[in-house]
């Protein structure tokens, strides 16, 4: 029996398919193998980096993957906060918030100082629409530094809000709702530190070594 | 032998364009083409993965029965897409983070298939390396031809952020057209796309029936039933 005859039978297809298929998953596991550490390092630099940003350099000098404790908001959702200390005294506290935006979820990484005062705010991922709503990214423009030093009392509850509807942070040209989505979560940030600040900084300092 | 290399590259850039004339690839052409910069990053993208997946299929088209290629050329794209992925993520990760939302989404683009089917199943490997390569520039052209329209139209800019997927050298590429625009926001959501499409469709279509007036414009080609993603 020769090839062009045997191309016709039912058992080679599934051999070719087979073979095929074989080939593929060894590739794709060989390449998961080889980048799975690089991808895990880039991941690990990358929320270092996020919290770097939020936190001015010489803020801090612990390692914060290791020093974070897990508080429950007022929803029952479990919030990583992480605790910037120098030396022995507790700086305050970086943590995730989400708000709404024209198109999803937008998630925002906030650092507040003991006080309740933010000391920064970036916005990690969001789908806003590019060239309106995406000027709340720290690449594309300075708005969200105008949070940088506001707390829960300055300004005043009510001022916590985009110009339109009466507050006093800024919103785009042709996008009202991402910016109002980023206030109202930024607000909600600055509440849930208020309410767990017991509970936040009841967390004892990491002993270097040991993971929390 | 050179002319036949030559058609193969007229034909990607423009008589068989991807996007202008097969009209495939509509998911990725629609959804990334808000900017300039966007549908350079994706065209690039696809271009690699045209190329590699075009000469693998053209280097197993020997072996694969009629029946069951379909399913061996999704399989090989599919990987390969993947391992672009993670190889990228892992190695290239500043990179990965601004084309990260693209890369899965070339699986679905059918122009990959197509050509496989169309085109590496039945030529030598290194034509159908060309004609993967040939394809991608064209598919690339095309998108950031529509994403350059909807930006300037839409926000007044040209390849904003370009220096962030090229790297700080392209800073120079970003400029801003119109300043104090107040923007557009019709041509940056969804129907600006189908319009600048449609448009620019209908512009090719007038310039190939001026060119060729002596013969009627020929009808867009088969491939386009194949699928509609």
């Amino acid at each position: 029996m020769n090839l062009d005859q045997f191309r016709e039978k039912l058992g080679y297809h599934s051999l070719v398919l087979g073979v095929i298929a074989l080939a593929a998953s060894a590739s794709l596991a060989l390449t998961d193998n080889s980048t799975h550490g690089a991808i895990k390092a880039a991941e690990k630099r990358d929320l270092q980096q996020s919290l770097a940003q939020v936190l001015p350099s010489g803020f801090a000098d612990n390692d914060l993957l290791k020093d974070q404790v897990t508080v429950k908001d007022a929803d029952g959702n479990a919030v990583v906060v992480y605790l910037p200390r120098l030396g022995a005294t507790s700086k305050g506290a970086v943590f995730e918030v989400s708000g709404r935006g024209y198109a999803g979820e937008i998630k925002i990484l906030m650092g507040v100082d003991p006080a309740g005062r933010i000391v920064g705010v970036r916005v990690l991922k969001h789908q806003e629409t590019p060239g309106l709503g995406d000027k709340i990214e720290a690449a594309k423009a300075r708005w969200i530094y105008d949070f940088d030093g506001k707390s829960l009392g300055q300004p005043a509850p009510e001022k916590w809000a985009v110009k339109k509807d009466g507050g006093q942070f800024d919103q785009f040209a042709g996008a009202t709702i991402t910016p109002r989505g980023v206030v109202k979560a930024v607000k909600g940030g600055l509440e849930f530190f208020a309410a767990h600040k017991d509970e936040i900084f009841a967390a004892p300092p990491a002993v270097a070594g040991k993971e929390p | 032998m050179s002319s036949q290399y030559r058609d193969i590259v007229e034909d990607g850039l423009w008589k068989n364009n991807v996007v202008f004339s097969q009209l495939l690839g509509m998911c990725p052409t629609m959804a990334v083409t808000t900017s300039g910069t966007n549908g350079l990053g994706m065209g690039l993208a696809t271009t690699a993965v045209l190329l590699v997946a075009n000469m693998l299929v053209s280097s197993v088209r020997n072996y694969v029965s009629v029946q069951v290629r379909i399913p061996v050329y999704i399989v090989l794209i599919a990987a390969l897409v993947t391992v672009v992925d993670m190889t990228l993520n892992a190695y290239l990760h500043d990179l990965y983070k601004v084309l990260g939302m693209y890369i899965a989404l070339i699986v679905a683009n059918c122009s990959v298939l197509g050509r496989a089917e169309a085109f590496a199943a039945r030529q030598p490997v290194l034509a159908s390396g060309l004609d993967g390569l040939a394809m991608g520039l064209g598919f690339t052209g095309a998108l950031t031809l529509i994403g350059l329209i909807r930006e300037l139209l839409g926000g007044g800019t040209l390849f904003s952020q370009a220096s962030l997927l090229l790297g700080q050298s392209f800073a120079f590429m970003e400029m801003t057209v119109i300043p104090h625009y107040g923007g557009f926001l019709l041509m940056i959501l969804p129907p600006g796309g189908f319009l600048v499409l449609g448009l620019l469709l209908a512009g090719k279509r007038v310039l190939e029936t001026r060119r060729s007036t002596a013969k009627p414009a020929m009808p867009t080609p088969t491939l386009a039933a194949h699928c509609g993603v």
